[in-house]
């Protein structure tokens, strides 16, 4: 598997009224070619801010550490994204190698022009088809992404979708440039669960056909475990987990990611109650000292907990946690 | 709970018309059609649907917050008795103090200028349960303590709060004048995961210790599933199955329960694959195909399936189902061993 | 923790508790008071209100045809100096000014400025009467100890230009504020009748506000002022005209309040409200009005400029207000001609202060729509 994206302590601070919140905070994860990534996380976690990172999306008042340094390993050589200002620079990135899709569709298609002049479109900034070849081209991926009667749909307008396609003729959109990155924000939050399905499905099959990396950006453990090969959880904006898809969701490390999945109501045990995680989420403002989930952790050992940011630990090769509990594990263990 | 029937409706329809059409009958919505459900005094009904399956129609016309097209809705509380569909002036007053509706937006659920006091308190000012401004304030103290609000955080104002606390504040509000009947419409879609277990969990503890009845929408089958003693599913305004939730999941008889129950992503990353996935769209409410409604994407239809549309029977206890074609697909699961 | 983290903390919590307890008031003023342009302009607009209110005070000379200058028409500013070639002084002082017609200069006047004879700035001098609030004075702020002082020189009659000046704001801040007050008025009973019961009331006087709309101001304000009679005093012409205004105006605040109601009641809250029976005048007092209070003051403080400046145009062309009665529109009335332009630039300076008024009229504006709806990030 070639390496596709490298992302190396990542940290984002919005400049606001407020004062400086941090939205992420040294974030670091590695995605390969073909490679499905969830990045699952709830509202605070900086899941949608650090994907957004990726093609330097995020609002003017966002401001980057030095230390960040984000790598797309393309076929002409790697590409230091920080490093590209102007948007002419960010314009080979954004749309050609790196594409992406939203929660909410009809907010990603402009209302008063039809589908296929968008999708030309697009393809004529980033690519040097014809309008003629760009349309074909347009058409072809709306049909594979199984959109019927497609040449017709092509002249349509966005409110003339139903909410699954229009999802998937932005998946279409997304993907007509062969972009090798595809950064999915909550996808499927918005669907109907049988839609849902359908688009999950989909998405795994364009992966074997095209061969790009995703990263799916969720809070929906259950979608992840049916279409992620690994998993990286965060958490008021640290990643608190990551590894594969298996070993996080079936031996999860983080009281918090084992908190997420207990709190998920279980078709198999019809019986036992929901387990919620305690307290509430803290605003962005008041990040915890130390580990940032030691206010809520059942397993907080004191003053370490509130004091020191926890460093990665391996649980096993590929499974990482930030959790002072498990590296005093690990280390009995020797 | 006893075996009144605390809402018992009967073909209730709820009709919104369309504008357009000068010549010939005026085109409808048909978001409800001829649905029959009962709701026993003191069960948590679970309502489950996708979009256009008009399950919160059906909620707010419970409630007599959509107009009524046609049919009966028979309210029983063991107090009192009204037919919902007739009830107007001081007998609809009154029903308002007995049910009531929490919301599935804890944004758009509050008046961002009222203080959290005064939300609570504003359904007692408006139905005047209360004498005094005293009682008022036990009221509203006694209820948000019920609903594990900080008591110090009456003063404040809704944007100090996060979605979860939010919703109990909703809650809160749509406790305090003691109703009987209360519909939860997607009441905890809006939460993250990690919240939504203790809201399930608050609303499951204040129904025991009130008495309620509850009508629960949502759109999440295992929320459904963990909190809801009985569940309908409804489809495109129809109700397709309803059955006690241990029933339904375990033994769901029609094709589209059976879909929505296969769609639900399990959290076992080696179940790929084996779900039955279901083709195609959601028709639209306003050109419905004929027959049944399903028979659009059902993998088991034919041709009755597309003229005549199936009436729910009664296929066991309290496990009714319209489908033509139930008892011979339920054979054949069982022969397959599923 | 040490004792400053602890205050901190404890301070921290004060001013956290402080935003949570803050109704909705306090919250736009917050947001109000981070926005320089917006505070500059609310400084400007205050100070100005306060040089209208108190301009008899402020100003020499009453700014009618009784307080004018015959000796010194069309005359230049006099800038009060410090320092001349005589010497230094204390004291401000300018100089005297006579004017001649000889036939030396083809009997056209001529202005001489005498150098030594110097007329000191005097301070709280007693000038011509005037009402304030219901009381007579006679104390100006300042004056000449010999004659007159014009700092923004005079017109064709004589009459100070910064006196009027003063008044002028002052007259066409009354002005704006009857003809925003009615046309607020109006808007809120009928935008607010069409947005909360929407269906045909809607329609109907959607097609009645656009009737009103559409009718051309000029014409109409000929035909009106055709029809004032000449017997009425000015105030009353003053009145007619600031309600004419209001009624004119009202079509386009009732369309916002019609719009903030339609979108406004269709939120969760008031259905909320809704299903416990309130009645629509509960809901309106208790949840829509103050939903859209923050926006109507917007508007209202952001059509405020406009009125005045249709007075002003109408004045201007005369269909207005008419001497003695003082607003920028009839000061510029007498601008039009080649001689002002050429030689008298000085008549335009009071220009200079009501596009100050309306800018700062327009910051605060902006910036109170910027900070008004300070519910607008605390959505997910």
């Amino acid at each position: 598997m070639t390496r596709l994206l490298d992302v190396e302590n990542l940290t984002l601070q919005f400049d606001t009224d407020e004062g400086r919140i941090t939205a992420v905070d040294n974030v670091s994860f590695t995605l390969d070619a073909g490679e499905v990534m969830g990045l699952v996380g709830e509202s605070g976690s900086g899941k949608s801010v650090t994907a957004k990172s990726l093609m330097k999306l995020n609002a003017s008042n966002a401001v980057y550490t030095p230390e960040t340094k984000i790598t797309l390993h393309l076929e002409s050589g790697p590409v230091d994204i920080m490093s590209l200002r102007t948007s002419k620079e960010m314009q080979i990135v954004r749309g050609a190698a790196i594409s992406m899709i939203f929660q909410e569709p009809m907010a990603s298609f402009a209302p008063a022009i039809s589908i296929g002049d968008q999708m030309v479109e697009q393809l004529m900034i980033h690519t040097d088809m014809t309008g003629k070849r760009a349309k074909e081209v347009s058409i072809e991926m709306l049909a594979r992404v199984g959109i019927s009667d497609a040449s017709t749909r092509f002249k349509q307008f966005a409110f003339e979708l139903s909410g699954g396609m229009r999802q998937r003729a932005m998946i279409a959109m997304a993907l007509s440039t062969k972009p090798k990155l595809l950064i999915a924000d909550e996808p499927t939050t918005a669907l109907d669960v049988t839609i849902q399905a359908q688009v999950i499905d989909l998405m795994k099959d364009l992966v074997d056909e095209f061969g790009m990396g995703i990263v799916f950006i969720t809070h929906d453990l259950g979608v992840i475990a049916q279409t992620a090969d690994s998993v990286a959880v965060m958490y008021l904006g640290r990643l608190v987990e990551q590894g594969s898809v298996r070993d996080v969701i079936r031996k999860p490390a983080h009281p918090y990611t084992r908190g997420l999945l207990d709190a998920l109501p279980d078709l198999d045990d019809l019986e036992s109650p929901l387990t919620p995680v305690a307290g509430d989420i803290p605003s962005p403002l008041e990040r915890p000292p130390g580990c940032v989930f030691n206010t809520r952790c059942p397993v907080n050992i004191g003053e370490t907990c509130s004091t020191k940011v926890p460093e990665f630990s391996a649980v096993t090769q590929k499974h990482h946690v930030a959790c002072h509990l498990r590296a005093q594990e690990q280390e009995a263990k020797k | 709970m006893s075996n009144i029937p605390l809402i018992n409706a009967r073909d209730l329809s709820v009709h919104y018309p369309l504008s357009g059409g000068l010549i010939g009958p005026k085109p409808v919505v048909k978001a409800v059609e001829g649905v029959n459900v009962d709701i026993v005094k003191g069960s948590f009904f679970g309502l489950v649907g996708e979009s256009g399956s008009g399950k919160t129609t059906l909620g707010r016309a419970l409630l007599r917050a959509a107009p009524i097209t046609r049919g009966t809705i028979n309210y029983n509380d063991g107090d009192v008795e009204y037919d919902l569909h007739e009830v107007k002036d001081a007998a609809l007053k009154d029903y308002r103090t007995r049910a009531q509706l929490i919301f599935q937006d804890p944004y758009a659920a509050l008046s961002p200028r009222m203080t959290v006091r005064d939300i609570i308190a504003e359904p007692l000012e408006v139905m005047g349960l209360t004498k005094s401004r005293a009682e008022t304030d036990e009221r509203v103290r006694e209820i948000a303590e019920k609903c594990r609000l900080n008591l110090e955080h009456l003063r404040r104002f809704p944007h100090a709060f996060s979605g979860g606390q939010r919703q109990r504040i909703s809650i809160a509000r749509a406790l305090v004048s003691r109703p009987q009947f209360v519909v939860a419409d997607e009441s905890v879609a809006a939460l993250d995961v990690s919240i939504q277990a203790d809201v399930l969990n608050l609303l499951k503890d204040i129904q025991q210790e009130m008495g309620l009845t509850f009508l629960f929408i949502s759109h999440d089958l295992s929320v459904v599933a963990h909190v809801c003693d009985h569940v309908a599913v409804m489809y495109l305004g129809r109700l397709v199955e309803t059955a006690p939730t241990r029933d339904l999941f375990f033994n769901p008889r029609h094709p589209y329960t059976r879909a929505l129950l296969s769609a639900i992503p399990s959290l076992d990353p080696d179940d790929r694959g084996k779900a039955q996935k279901l083709e195609g769209e959601i028709p639209s409410p306003t050109n419905p195909p004929p027959g049944c409604k399903f028979q659009t994407r059902c993998p088991n239809a034919i041709d009755i399936c597309r003229r005549d549309e199936p009436k729910l029977e009664e296929t066991g206890k309290e496990h009714n189902v319209a489908c033509h074609r139930w008892k011979e697909l339920a054979e054949q699961l069982e022969k397959v061993g599923a | 923790m040490t004792d400053s983290t602890v205050t901190e903390a404890h301070l921290d919590q004060k001013t956290k508790e402080a935003y949570f307890t803050a109704g909705q008031g306090q919250l736009i003023w917050t947001r109000f008071k981070k926005q320089k342009a917006a505070m500059v302009g609310a400084w400007v607009l205050i100070i100005m209100i306060l040089m209208g209110f108190f301009a008899p005070f402020l100003t020499p000379y009453e700014p009618t045809i009784g307080g004018r200058d015959a000796d010194y028409v069309n005359g230049a500013p006099q800038i009060p100096k410090f320092w001349d070639e005589n010497g230094f002084s204390a004291r401000p002082f300018i100089y005297t000014e006579e004017r001649t017609r000889s036939i030396k200069t083809n009997f056209r006047w001529v202005t001489t400025i005498d150098r030594e004879a110097r007329r000191y700035v005097v301070l709280f001098p007693r000038g011509d009467k005037y009402k304030l609030l219901g009381l007579r004075f006679d104390r100006h702020l300042f004056g000449v100890d010999k004659g007159q002082i014009h700092l923004f020189g005079t017109d064709s009659t004589g009459k100070d230009i910064f006196s009027r000046t003063f008044h002028a704001i002052n007259t066409s801040m009354a002005v704006g504020t009857i003809g925003v007050f009615i046309a607020f008025v109006m808007a809120l009973i009928i935008g607010g009748v069409a947005g909360y019961y929407g269906g045909w009331i809607d329609s109907l006087l959607q097609m009645l506000t656009d009737a009103i709309r559409t009718v051309p101001a000029i014409p109409l304000f000929m035909a009106l002022a055709a029809f004032i009679p000449d017997e009425w005093s000015a105030e009353a012409r003053f009145f007619f005209i600031s309600i004419i205004l209001g009624f004119i105006n009202w079509p386009t605040l009732a369309r916002r309040v019609r719009t903030h109601l339609l979108s406004e009641r269709n939120q969760e809250y008031v259905l909320a409200a809704q299903l416990c029976g309130a009645t629509p005048s509960h809901i309106i007092r208790k949840h829509l009005l103050p939903s859209f209070t923050s926006y109507i003051i917007v508007d209202l403080v952001i059509s405020f400029p406009y009125m005045v400046l249709s007075e002003t145009a109408l004045s201007f062309i005369g269909l207005g207000l008419k001497d003695p009665v003082n607003s920028l529109g009839v000061m510029l009335q007498s601008v039009t001609s080649a001689d002002v332009l050429l030689n008298y630039q000085w008549y335009f300076i009071p220009v200079i202060f009501f596009v100050t008024l309306v800018l700062a009229f327009v910051f605060v504006g902006d910036g109170l729509r910027d900070a008004a709806d300070p519910y607008a990030d605390t959505k997910k």
